[in-house]
């Protein structure tokens, strides 16, 4: 069960470690206080990046189609409510200020992802014509008023009023993609 | 399926579906090993085709969000590190 690529060197590891520690702070998020369990999903990460060119949740079982796995690029769109929830993003790389502090301990995080099969059913619903154009229709409305179009992050639900969503999001640095048109 | 075994007490059939990325299924591992039982564990984010599918299959059979780990003990199955469920199911 062997992999072709090389094995992420320490050095990679620390890299993207204090990479994402100093993004987490300027965000508001904290990154989980066990160094050597960070390593681990760091090394994590960084072998989903060989593997399949993004960043995918080191504890959850990527399709390896990007448009499939969007959701579980790490940050994932469900861990601003796991933090909120139950103090720890489901592979507990972010954690919240009551854990970081030593005020809640942490257990087992479900599994917030829809199964498969909702998913596509979500998104099937989401591309359905009806719905789409009522939401167009509504959006219309409201944009009318606007100078510029609304975005949202779809993994911290920053907004922002530009032309195009950035290429970057400013507060969890989650890329473009996961941006979606509010209003 | 291929498993990778690892010896140790009889409790009966030990199967660990696990992420080689995953933390959670590296600790319930350990765990395992710790308590000195004899279980057969697989990564299945290193499976491809025919092999991949029918262990997603597998795990969908007990824990339907396929999420990792996925423990099954006999015919019970423990989802995530539950390390007092775990131990609990291989106490009997």
């Amino acid at each position: 069960m062997n992999e072709e690529f090389a094995e992420p060197t320490g050095e990679e590891v620390e890299r993207l470690y204090s990479r994402l520690d100093k993004d987490a702070r300027q965000g508001g998020y904290n990154l989980n206080q066990d160094a050597d369990f960070v390593r681990g999903l760091v090394k994590g990460l960084l072998i989903n990046v060989r593997r399949y060119g993004y960043q995918a949740c080191p504890c959850r079982l990527a399709a390896g189609d990007k448009a499939l796995d969007l959701d579980i690029i790490c940050p994932c769109d469900y861990r601003d409510a796991d933090v909120a929830e139950f103090g720890a993003c489901y592979c507990a790389l972010y954690v919240s200020k009551a854990v970081l502090k030593g005020d809640k301990e942490l257990s087992c995080i479900p599994e917030r992802r829809p199964p498969q099969e909702e998913r596509e059913k979500i998104k099937q619903k989401q591309k359905a014509p009806g719905e789409r154009e009522a939401l167009g229709a509504d959006i219309a409305k409201v944009a009318l008023k606007l100078s510029l179009p609304v975005w949202r992050c779809t993994v911290c639900g920053y907004l922002c009023a530009r032309d195009a969503p950035p290429e970057v999001c400013p507060i969890c640095k989650a890329g473009k993609e996961r941006f979606e048109r509010f209003i | 399926m291929n498993f990778e075994h690892v010896a140790g007490k009889d409790k009966g059939k030990i199967r660990l579906f696990a992420l080689s990325t995953c933390i959670w299924c590296k600790k319930t591992r350990e765990l395992l090993s710790s308590m000195g039982v004899a279980f057969d564990y697989i990564y299945v984010d290193l499976l491809k085709g025919e092999e991949r599918a029918e262990a997603i299959a597998e795990v969908k059979k007990y824990n339907p969000s396929t999420s990792f780990p996925t423990l099954v003990i006999g015919e019970k199955c423990v989802v995530g590190l539950k390390e007092k469920e775990i131990k609990e199911a291989l106490a009997g």
